[in-house]
């Protein structure tokens, strides 16, 4: 027993003692287990001195975290897809300027910029978001595979859908913007909220969608082509399409500042942005697009290339923008849909039902419906206002701003709770 | 014997003030900065702001709705089951034990992700059903998942409690009645479950609460529409400062404290204690025929849907593929490899912090147990009682007043004390300490003072006689506590979710929880699971062996 707590105490002061000798590169990532324990598995063989340590949180809770850390005792490097989190974290001085890279590679993809022109972050893949399947579900279900967002309204898939919320998922706050920029915002919202009225259900997670599509919970998600195209290729019955308004944008990595021990953190950043770092990307299991062009010669065949033009990004996505807004469409987001995602559902059926009994005739009664079901809570104007910009940004503790908010959120949920049960009695009793 | 006085002094205090430090203050620091309005007074107006978002006043509701669910249907497998295994000549008597401890070995929300496979929208149930019957079942959307989930997880509390109450109601009662002319419904309805009350009332409260406080299982049905996980999410998200998460800490302490204090009202401390009420057994009756054929598919019904979370997570495990159908495809082991060889220091953590944490809740137990029965201090009963909050604490609610007050706390060596290890020992071991006490005072009330009072006779001073006799006579139930600190532990999530801080310092449950994040990490995910499951399976039988050996050891010696 003595000699058993003598070497638990033992090994304890070990693992304590490890921890602070080497230099430990901590990252904080909302990538899956796989793709971090490659890196980890190829950087510590390349560096034996450096120690890898992961920190998965989402991208919202990543951004927290680092936020609340003391400076000097921050995580090294932040690597998530969403490239306004990175806009978020450089607006809060929270990112070491760490240079453009490599001028001889090319810099923007469209007209995206790969890597952050003033030199905050880098792109370290690309991601372009998509449209998932089940092929065994839409078989079943006798549904065609769709090719655009827009197919996604149609009355046929109602049910089959899923969706993740933006406020849990960074990927699928790009999806949202991407689709509110393409369309413009009264268009994009009408599109968004016909898509998700056609959802089965609003995951927690942008990784619930694709988990649900690959074991046929879902017949269709909207993910980000990794999700797809891992799935894929580790032999689960799904196909993957890029509809022609995506945005082909890249996932990044930046250096934090007052990090620990910023040199290693550098030193990791390097290697994910050389060709053996990037090779990484092309395992089945990863399935990413990696930003050296160079790469691709070596990826198997049939693996989607970017640089050659065959993935059209018709959006010219704007992170200014997407910035600016960022709180407010999170919270509009969860107001609308996710927090009322069963009177959504509900409406969408009643409206499905009045077309179909209606056989195409042209009605004002369902068409007042569908406006009413498919209306922003506030306009493009309303979104814009600097005011209701500076409340959602305010200090979470300032109990008054936090109340403010609260109300505001009140507002439009109150709203949309009417527009919803409004539009349903309208469709009902179209004839 | 005054030198001894003050030395126990000097533990208690110290115990105390171990208790006050991570337990009462993170939970008062919780309940503060619910209240506090940022300029240093206090305020109503995050509560007022709780109330007024909606979606918080919807989380409250379902969170009321899936618990109170949840009681309802546990009570509906779990009552008849008891009621047929303590009264009636009864075959499967070894099945109901398995039916009592085979879903507490696997947290619930492991189970949650392979019953999404087997009951979910295309799960192999409803696949079954469509193609036969042209109909779906929604057993796991939404909170019906959640409900059908924690339903199958807990009634083994009901059960449990249920039958040591059935067997300790005085047979006369029974009999009276049964000669005054009351049988069947009657006899059960107005004389064994009024008198089973406070037993049904005691597992029934702890259903409540665990589902109340239950953050893995929704999160993984991705359902969060419920407080605790608003609560998660609001302070991982939002960060440490946002108000509401804390008004959702102080809403499920309130309910947690509620729920136990009504139960423990009925129970009334006795059971708690352990001590044996004797009286004779109540006699069996003979189940008619049918009556026999009704109970066996009840039990074999209720069997089969227990297992099948055990059976969906090995097939997960085992399996490549499983979409849209009924059975998984391509056989394989590689899941196990890549476990063994990603994770290999999940597992090892998880017996590191466990394991310290229940040596901690033990040595603790054992200490509170003989201040409390064995000394005349004063306040001694105030151990007891700071334990017992612990009882009805939520891990998440720790979790982070954790996190919250030991912000910026560095151990020795300059390490942040929220970003290491030590925490999840701390944490675990404040949780599981009423489990560990309740073993340490059940074992300690069976030693007979008689035993110290002879040793202290023949000179022996207190320490040598607690060294020497006590804890020795005590060994059984020392080491079952040990057992049911370390398999609760390992099984935790809640706590575990929000104070892990970096990979490394992960345990199983939350490497578990982090693979079901990958489509590709399923496999893996599940073959973590079916390692846990086993170790925590291998871990109750001991402590059942230790517990029955120790029992017959007693008899033995009585004799």
């Amino acid at each position: 027993m003595n000699r058993i707590a003598r070497r638990t105490l033992f090994l304890a002061l070990a693992c304590l003692s490890c921890a602070t000798l080497a230099d430990t590169v901590t990252v904080v990532t909302s990538f899956p287990k796989e793709l971090t324990a490659a890196y980890k598995k190829a950087y510590e063989a390349k560096y034996p001195n450096d120690k890898l340590e992961v920190l998965n949180k989402n991208t919202a809770a990543g951004i927290a975290y680092v936020r609340e850390q003391p400076p000097g005792s921050r995580p090294e490097v932040f690597w998530v897809s969403a490239p306004d989190a990175f806009e978020v974290l450089s607006s809060g001085k929270l990112l070491t300027r760490i240079g453009i890279g490599d001028p001889a590679l090319p810099q923007k993809i469209g007209n995206y910029p790969v890597n952050d022109p003033e030199g905050y972050y880098r792109g370290q893949a690309l991601a372009g978001y998509g449209l998932m399947w089940n092929t065994r579900y839409l078989k079943a279900n006798n549904l065609p595979e769709p090719k655009e967002w827009a197919d996604l309204v149609k009355p046929v898939y109602f049910g089959h859908l899923a969706i993740s919320s933006p406020s849990r998922s960074g990927t699928t706050h790009l999806t949202v913007e991407t689709i509110l920029q393409a369309e413009g915002w009264n268009r994009g919202w009408e599109q968004l909220l016909a898509i998700c009225g056609n959802s089965a259900a609003i995951t927690e997670r942008s990784f619930g969608v694709p988990d649900g599509v690959s074991n046929g919970q879902f017949g269709i998600g909207l993910v980000i082509d990794f999700f797809g195209l891992a799935a894929k290729n580790s032999g689960m019955p799904v196909e993957f399409v890029y509809p022609s308004q995506t945005a082909i944008v890249p996932a990044n990595i930046g250096l934090i500042e007052g990090a620990r021990s910023p040199d290693a953190g550098r030193r990791f950043i390097d290697f994910t942005l050389s060709e053996e770092g990037q090779m990484l990307l092309l395992d089945p299991k990863i399935s990413r697009l990696p930003v050296l062009p160079s790469v691709y010669a070596k990826a198997p065949a049939g693996y989607p290339n970017p640089f050659t033009g065959k993935i059209q990004a018709k959006v010219n996505f704007d992170s200014n923008l997407s910035e600016s807004r960022y709180y407010v469409v999170l919270s509009l987001f969860d107001q609308m849909i996710t927090f009322r995602h069963k009177e959504l559902v509900a409406t969408q059926k009643e409206i499905h039902e009045a077309e179909k009994r209606l056989g195409g005739r042209p009605n004002a009664q369902l068409a007042e419906a569908k406006r009413l079901a498919l209306l922003p809570a506030i306009d493009e104007k309303q979104a814009a206002d600097r005011k209701l910009l500076e409340l959602f940004k305010a200090n979470k503790a300032d109990a008054a701003a936090s109340q403010a908010k609260a109300k505001v959120e009140e507002e439009w949920a109150a709203k949309i709770k009417a527009n919803y049960t409004r539009a349903a009695e309208l469709a009902k009793s179209a004839r | 014997m005054s030198r001894g006085n003050s030395a126990i002094a000097v533990v208690a205090l110290a115990i105390a003030a171990f208790l006050v430090v991570f337990l009462i203050v993170p939970i008062g620091t919780v309940i503060h900065t619910a209240f506090a309005d940022g300029q240093g007074g206090y305020t109503f107006a995050h509560f007022v702001a709780f109330n007024e978002i909606s979606l918080m006043r919807e989380s409250f509701a379902n969170s009321l709705f899936v618990a109170g669910m949840t009681v309802a249907l546990a009570s509906l497998i779990a009552v008849p089951l008891a009621y047929l295994t303590m009264r009636f000549e009864f075959r499967g008597a070894l099945l109901i034990q398995t039916l009592g401890v085979l879903p507490l070995v696997m947290p619930a929300f492991v189970g949650a992700a392979a019953m999404q496979l087997l009951f979910g929208r295309s799960g192999s149930v409803n696949l079954l059903l469509n193609d036969t019957f042209g109909i779906t079942l929604p057993l796991m959307s939404g909170l019906n998942g959640v409900v059908f989930v924690e339903t199958l997880h807990y009634f083994p509390f009901i059960l449990l409690n249920l039958s040591a109450a059935l067997a300790n109601i005085d047979s006369s009662m029974e009999e009276a009645a049964q000669n005054l002319g009351a049988h069947g419904w009657r006899l059960f309805r107005k004389v064994v479950f009024p008198l089973a009350l406070p037993g049904y009332l005691a597992g029934a409260s702890l259903v409540f609460i665990k589902v109340f406080d239950d953050l893995g299982t929704p999160l993984v049905l991705n359902v969060t529409n419920m407080l605790a996980p608003q609560a998660y999410l609001r302070v991982t998200s939002i960060g440490l400062e946002d108000p509401i998460g804390y008004v959702v800490c102080v809403i499920l302490v309130l309910f947690s404290v509620a729920a136990m204090a009504g139960a423990w009202w009925f129970v009334r401390r006795r059971d708690y204690a352990l001590v044996s009420r004797g009286g004779t057994r109540a006699p069996v009756r003979r189940l008619t025929a049918w009556q026999a054929a009704l109970a066996y598919g009840w039990i074999g019904g209720v069997l089969l849907l227990v297992l099948s979370p055990h059976l969906g997570l090995l097939l997960m495990s085992l399996f490549k593929v499983w979409s849209f159908s009924v059975l998984p495809e391509h056989f394989t082991f590689d899941h196990y490899f890549t476990v063994f060889d990603d994770s290999a220091r999940m597992i090892w953590n998880t017996f590191l912090y466990c394991g310290l944490a229940a040596l901690v809740d033990v040595a603790l137990g054992t200490a509170i147990a003989y201040i409390v029965l064995r000394t005349t201090l004063p306040g001694r009963q105030l151990l007891d009682h700071f334990v017992t909050v612990a009882l009805a604490m939520p891990g998440l609610v720790l979790g982070i007043g954790y996190l919250r007050t030991f912000r910026g706390v560095e151990l020795p060596g300059g390490e942040a004390l929220t970003a290491s290890w030590v925490i999840f020992v701390l944490a675990y071991a404040i949780r599981r300490l009423p489990y560990a006490l309740r073993s340490c005072m059940a074992a300690l009330t069976q030693v007979h003072p008689a035993l110290e009072e002879a040793a202290q006779n023949l000179g022996a001073g207190r320490w040598r006689t607690v060294r020497r006799v006590v804890i020795p006579l005590m060994t059984g139930g020392i080491l079952a506590g040990f057992v049911t600190s370390f398999i609760t532990a390992a099984a935790e999530i809640s706590e575990t979710m929000l104070l892990t801080s970096r990979e490394s310092l992960a345990p199983m449950s939350y490497g578990i929880y982090l693979y079901f994040q990958s489509i590709a990490g399923r496999g893996p995910g599940a073959a973590l699971g079916v390692i846990a499951v086993v170790l925590v399976a291998l871990g109750t039988y001991l402590s059942h062996r230790l517990v029955a050996a120790n029992a017959q050891h007693r008899q033995g010696a009585r004799e």
